[in-house]
């Protein structure tokens, strides 16, 4: 980083006046000592992996021994911005390596490696970095990958809001599988592997802005093994999505313009947890509009549809997976709903920031 | 959760949907005052399993939407000033004025937050004395008592920075000035349930008697609606024009006694402009004497401000029940939730929103959303 206002008695010469290991100040990302002391202290410790501890400015990496070179790679990269940095059921580190993880899994790949760069505010206490580094790296065991290079930056107080996280991901695609958003087809079956708006709601009760309070946690989760679980029970499964910001409703509505299918859900069958319903039911929201960052959307040919259920629910993240639409030929594009009473209804994409209503 | 599962029974509500088919006799339109209403009979589907002898008409009871552009425009120019805190509630934002929302106004720096306890308002000026908070206070009867606990709270607190941005309207001049158009076509009225849990339902009488039109009080579950629906129907076959309650687990005659006498406190009858409609004499409410210290319009020099509507937007039209919302020349195209041209698409309370998005397959006659 470029930062022409450092003083020169800051230079890599004078001895540095103070250690700062509580706070972080604008040296810490000079690249220079301080860079290297917080690298050390914090991140070393917790993420060793190979690659990192080399310290060098790149990783080399090896893809795993079944691949022989064949298959494709999968790709992905994702930002990380969330208020409160920790909220019930997780914290943005956690967030950061499952959303990567998840997005690459999406492909059907086995996630491999996984990169981290962070900004940091001035004044961020270092035990708060400590803190979600050691969730990211809980979270990378859990998930099974390597956090193999990261960059650290800060930027002057008020520029950024505490702390915000890039991952990128690398993962391998074994030849066999096709699996996508344009890939589903006129009878297959729509799963979901649990309850939905979770997420959504936790971040939003615990920032406290909208004065009620939930019991409800973030399901904040790597997804890949349940991946692995579903293709192993379904192994010609279409679509795997998971319905993030914009919650069921858009991702579903993304999947039925890629595929030119419709997508028809039943209302009545669509698992929601209690609280998450009753809050939206309070501020007006309607949850299929609410962010995940645990769940997953599978679209499966009819024959598999019971297997991958029965998978889903095997695994211990995917319990209350539920069965809840179909895809058929006519109205391509449109997500439409059975509702509780017999109706019909479009489900649209969310238009905007979704606003609590008046009354 | 009974209250929600029992009142989104389908098989409850069929049952009432066939004594509604059993009961009608020949056509009637009536109005479900509330936007909330008809977000729910969208929602649910319910127009469709009505027999077509019933038609559903949708009224002026979204405060989004008759919100006045003058006043939209009033409360962009108090955001867009140095050193004030505009908050608001969150449907506001989007809301286009004659040149732009509250949303660009924030990105072009102004401070605009969204609260959603309008007594949040008072607590972001006690946290920012150096900056003067000004609350956006629209709404029917159902905000009108808390948006006035704000005031009531300043003034004890002795607050010099915080104000209000008052757009209070009433309900019962709305359903004078719909029943008194020469073209009305409304016969009977499903009255806004949480309206009457504020203010009772002790003003409807005369109205209906004035107007030989039965009306409703109804909530918002499906099942209320239908309810409803049903002792509306079941009026106009016998010629009856009498009030009746089908909300009774929420509202009573008298309605709640706190919340008006702290709305008499604090307000006093004002003509209010409607947007898309126009002024409706004594529709609305304002600070009154005691309280014309908070009053936003006379703090900031924003009197000046007056802007005239969109030419294509129907929505006073929509509003007064004349018009739905695809006989709109600008529905869906020029006008959609992502471009609204008027409040009626922004609002989750707007008619052209609940028809766009849950409805707006099956208004196109070319691509009818083919039901199992």
């Amino acid at each position: 980083m470029e930062d022409t206002s450092l003083p020169a008695f800051e230079g890599p010469v004078c001895p540095l006046p103070l250690a700062h290991e509580e706070q972080i100040v604008i040296g810490h990302g000079s690249g220079g000592r301080m860079t290297h002391d917080l690298i050390r202290k914090v991140f070393l410790p917790r993420l060793s992996s190979g690659p990192l501890s080399a310290g060098n400015d790149f990783a080399r990496l090896t893809l795993p021994e079944a691949a022989a070179l064949r298959g494709r790679l999968s790709v992905s990269t994702d930002s990380h911005i969330v208020t409160p940095l920790f909220f019930p059921g997780g914290d943005i580190g956690r967030l950061a390596i499952c959303g990567t993880v998840n997005d690459m899994s999406m492909s059907g790949a086995v996630p491999l490696y996984i990169t981290a760069g962070f900004i940091l505010e001035e004044g961020l206490p270092v035990s708060t970095l400590e803190r979600v580094v050691e969730s990211m790296r809980a979270a990378a065991e859990e998930a099974g990958v390597q956090i193999v290079a990261g960059d650290t930056k800060v930027v002057e107080k008020g520029k950024a809001d505490q702390l915000f996280i890039n991952t990128a991901g690398v993962g391998w695609i074994s030849e066999e599988r096709v699996i996508g958003g344009e890939q589903a087809k006129p009878g297959d079956v729509v799963l979901v592997s649990g309850t939905l708006g979770d997420h959504g709601i936790a971040v939003l009760a615990a920032r406290g802005e909208l004065g009620f309070e939930t019991g409800v946690e973030s399901d904040v989760a790597p997804l890949n093994h349940l991946i692995a679980d579903v293709l192993a029970a379904a192994p010609n499964t279409h679509v795997l999505r998971d319905p993030t910001r914009g919650g069921l409703a858009t991702t579903l509505n993304e999947i039925a313009a890629q595929s030119r299918v419709s997508i028809w859900l039943e209302e009545k069958s669509i698992p929601l947890n209690p609280s998450v319903r009753a809050a939206c039911e309070m501020l007006g929201f309607d949850p299929l509009y609410v962010a995940n960052e645990g769940k997953l959307i599978v679209i499966v040919p009819e024959a598999e549809a019971e297997a991958a259920l029965a998978a889903m629910r095997a695994s211990p993240y995917g319990r209350a997976a539920a069965r809840v639409g179909t895809v058929r030929a006519a109205d391509p594009g449109r997500v439409l709903v059975r509702t509780l009473i017999g109706g019909t209804r479009i489900m649209d994409m969310l238009a905007g920031e979704m606003l609590p209503r008046i009354c | 959760m009974n209250y929600l599962d029992d009142f989104r029974d389908g098989d409850l509500v069929r049952g009432v949907m066939k004594e509604i088919r059993r009961t009608v006799t020949r056509k009637w339109v009536i109005m479900e005052i509330c936007g909330g209403q008809t977000h729910s009979i969208m929602r649910y589907g319910l127009d469709e399993l009505l027999p077509p002898e019933v038609e559903l008409v949708h009224g002026p009871g979204c405060p989004v939407c008759v919100t006045s552009l003058e006043l939209i425009d009033k409360a962009l120019a108090i955001a867009s000033q140095p050193n004030v805190i505009l908050a608001s509630y969150g449907d506001m934002l989007r809301v286009p004025g004659s040149q732009r929302d509250l949303f660009s106004v924030r990105a072009s720096g102004g401070q605009v937050k969204v609260v959603y306890s309008p007594l949040d308002a008072v607590k972001l000026a006690q946290a920012n004395p150096d900056k003067q908070v000004v609350f956006f206070g629209i709404g029917f009867e159902t905000t009108a008592p808390n948006n006035a606990m704000t005031v009531v709270q300043a003034k004890a607190l002795g607050l010099k920075n915080y104000s209000m941005l008052v757009s209070q309207v009433r309900v019962p001049p709305a359903m004078h000035a719909i029943l008194g158009s020469p073209s009305n076509r409304v016969q009977g009225f499903l009255a806004a349930g949480h309206v009457c849990a504020v203010m009772g339902y002790w003003e409807y009488p005369p109205i209906a008697w004035q107007y030989r039109i039965p009306i409703v009080v109804t909530g918002f579950e499906p099942l209320d609606l239908v309810q409803g629906i049903l002792m509306t129907v079941r009026q106009l076959e016998a010629g009856r024009c009498d009030v009746e309650n089908a909300y009774s687990r929420v509202v009573t005659e008298q309605g709640n006694p706190a919340a008006q006498k702290i709305i008499n406190s604090v307000y006093e009858e004002c003509d209010r402009n409607w947007r898309g409609i126009g002024t409706i004499p004594n529709s609305g409410w304002r600070l009154n004497e005691a309280y014309a210290d908070f009053d936003a319009e006379k703090r900031f020099q924003v009197g000046h401000i007056q802007t005239q509507e969109s030419q294509v937007c129907i929505a006073g039209q929509i509003l007064q029940g004349l018009k739905k919302p695809h006989q709109c020349p600008a529905f869906g195209t020029l006008c959609t939730p992502e471009k609204p041209l008027g409040a009626t698409m922004v609002s989750s309370e707007g008619a052209c929103a609940a028809y766009y998005r849950y409805h707006r397959s099956r208004l196109s006659q070319d691509e009818p959303v083919g039901a199992e």
